[in-house]
């Protein structure tokens, strides 16, 4: 692989662009290999890429039914923190964001981490109550937050609307170090420095069956064929319960819509992340300009890729009230992605019924933040078969009544 | 946006009028029944690609709770129906049967 640098950018300008090469191969299916990462989305390929990292393990296939990078990591708005309540949210968000900071160097691609941070509304006197908790807990968990004031609210945003008749801003969640990354370059990172390693990305490569012998994992049927495998990582989101059943086990998943859209682009108005929790809608400014805006999820299940519009108007309308200079602007696209909940709104980085099948899922409406912490802690769990990051994560927690609860903690989608 | 209509008064609306409630024909389990049993009646969930029977409610209506068989890969809707009755109708499995010949749902069809 060819380093960028701007030495690179100078010696590529001097022979016209000729010299770039292709930043991941594209190579046919081998027979077999060591490990199989279903899913090349942000966490599938952060899983790849740990494996090969941390351990090693680099005979691995990561297997995608459209192009990489194009299910939700490709469509969600970017925001990461690590400001949850729970300690083991806390562990694993908090090793992603600070992974972040150094990805760009780390996999030698930009990924335009920017920690500009991001600011939790409290818009009720339940939400002061329950930041200030979270504030709390993020102090002993070592991860840094603060409880801020309207009017340090105001300072921070200055298209702010305080005074909103159903929505005053009573203060604030304030995570400084949170921000905002590139999605697409997440996972072109990931994929070039995977392939470097001799791993296969192979994409249109739907996978249609898993096949066991004996109750133990053997390989995958694909639209490219069988393919043997001793290890199957699942990491494909909103299909989880797809997959699922192709492996013979039920998941506690449901896959509904959540959408995004941006406005056309304007001049600089707003450098940090605000989300607006009791309204369902957050927002942020890309470098283009653009204001990208989030709401919540749809209420019932959906394959789609498409959500339902007056989800759209309610988070607008909501915004509206508390970034008054946004009601003129005109929006330039909307989009969906099919998000993976659980009931408790905390992921499932698991060993599954079947031996030698391991999934990762149930990000839902959060998981982009959290792409590097969770795929160094499932390549551990599949190396090893445990992980410190992941125990508190499995699936026998909705048997044994051990959840993780971030339902009340976040409660909308982010 | 959906189109639903309630199997009770009858009125014909988009989505906003109604509320979904998640998977329908849910057989409960309690005190007494096996750690499985209660973890799948609590949690796992069908979810599947495809034929889907749920639960909504017509919040905006006559308040009752009823059923509907949709496609959630197209948004289809096969139809609604009571909801006192455990397993669909014959006249909606078949509405489904017409449109995803060999569609299947837990024990029933
Ligand atoms: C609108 C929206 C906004 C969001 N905003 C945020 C945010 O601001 N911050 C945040 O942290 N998170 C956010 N999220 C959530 C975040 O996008 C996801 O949690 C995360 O991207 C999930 O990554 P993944 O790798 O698990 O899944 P994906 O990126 O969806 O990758 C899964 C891949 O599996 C593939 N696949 C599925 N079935 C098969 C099969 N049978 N064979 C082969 N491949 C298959 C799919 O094609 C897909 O590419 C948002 C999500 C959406 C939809
Ligand atoms: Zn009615």
């Amino acid at each position: 692989m060819r380093r960028y640098s701007a030495f690179a950018v100078a010696r590529e300008a001097a022979r016209y662009h000729t010299g770039w090469e292709r930043a991941w191969r594209s190579p046919e299916p081998k027979k077999k290999y060591d490990v199989i990462i279903v899913g090349a989305g942000g966490h599938g390929l952060a899983t790849a890429f740990y494996l090969g990292k941390n351990f090693g393990i680099t005979n691995v296939a990561i297997l995608e039914k459209g192009w990489l990078g194009g299910g939700n990591t490709g469509r969600n708005t970017t925001i990461i923190r690590s400001n949850y309540l729970q300690d083991p949210s806390a562990a694993i968000y908090e090793k992603a964001r600070s992974l972040y900071e150094t990805m760009s160097q780390d996999l030698n691609y930009n990924v335009m981490f920017s920690p500009r941070g991001v600011l939790m509304l409290a818009q009720t006197e339940h939400e002061v109550r329950g930041y200030q908790r979270t504030a709390h807990a993020n102090m002993l968990q070592g991860v840094e937050t603060e409880f801020v004031s309207p009017q340090r609210v105001k300072e921070l945003v200055p298209i702010i609307s305080l005074s909103g008749p159903r929505y005053p801003v009573l203060g604030g969640l304030w995570q400084a170090r949170g921000g905002t990354g590139r999605h697409d370059a997440v996972a072109w990172g990931y994929a070039r420095a995977c392939s470097d390693m001799g791993m296969d990305i192979i994409q249109q490569c739907e996978v249609t069956a898993v096949r066991k012998e004996g109750g133990k994992v053997v390989g995958v049927d694909t639209t490219k064929g069988a393919i043997d495998c001793d290890k199957l990582g699942i990491v494909v989101a909103g299909h989880s319960g797809v997959l699922a059943e192709m492996a013979g086990f039920r998941l506690p998943i449901e896959s509904v819509a959540l959408q995004a859209l941006v406005s056309e682009p304007i001049k600089p108005c707003m450098d940090i992340v605000v989300m607006a929790n009791t309204v369902h809608g957050y927002m942020s400014q890309s470098d283009k300009g653009e204001m990208v805006i989030g709401g919540g999820a749809d209420g019932y299940n959906n394959y789609t890729q498409r959500g339902s519009f007056h989800h759209i108007e309610e988070t607008v309308r909501a915004l509206i009230e508390t970034f008054p200079m946004i009601s003129r602007l005109k929006m330039l696209r909307q989009w969906g992605g099919i998000v993976d909940m659980t009931g408790d709104r905390s992921p499932i980085l698991s060993k599954t019924p079947v031996e030698n099948v391991f999934i990762n899922c149930g990000w839902g409406t959060g998981g982009f933040k959290a792409i590097p912490g969770s795929g160094w802690g499932m390549a551990e769990l599949m190396a090893k078969g445990q992980s410190s990051l992941t125990e508190e994560f499995g699936l026998n927690r909705f048997r044994e009544g051990r959840f993780v609860d971030e339902s009340v903690a976040a409660g909308v989608a982010h | 946006m959906l189109i639903l209509e309630c199997p009770y008064c009858g009125v014909k609306g988009e989505e906003t009028e109604f509320h979904g409630g998640g998977e329908a024909h849910l057989k409960r389990f309690g005190p007494g029944s096996s750690e499985e049993d209660f973890e799948g009646y609590l949690f796992h969930r069908e979810n599947p690609k495809g034929v889907h029977l749920e639960r909504w409610r017509h919040v905006n209506g006559c308040g009752k709770w009823f059923h509907v068989a949709r496609d959630t890969a197209t948004l289809e809707v096969f139809g609604s129906y009571s909801a006192q009755v455990t397993e669909p109708p014959q006249e909606i499995k078949d509405a489904i049967s017409a449109k995803r010949p060999g569609w299947s749902w837990r024990e029933f069809a």
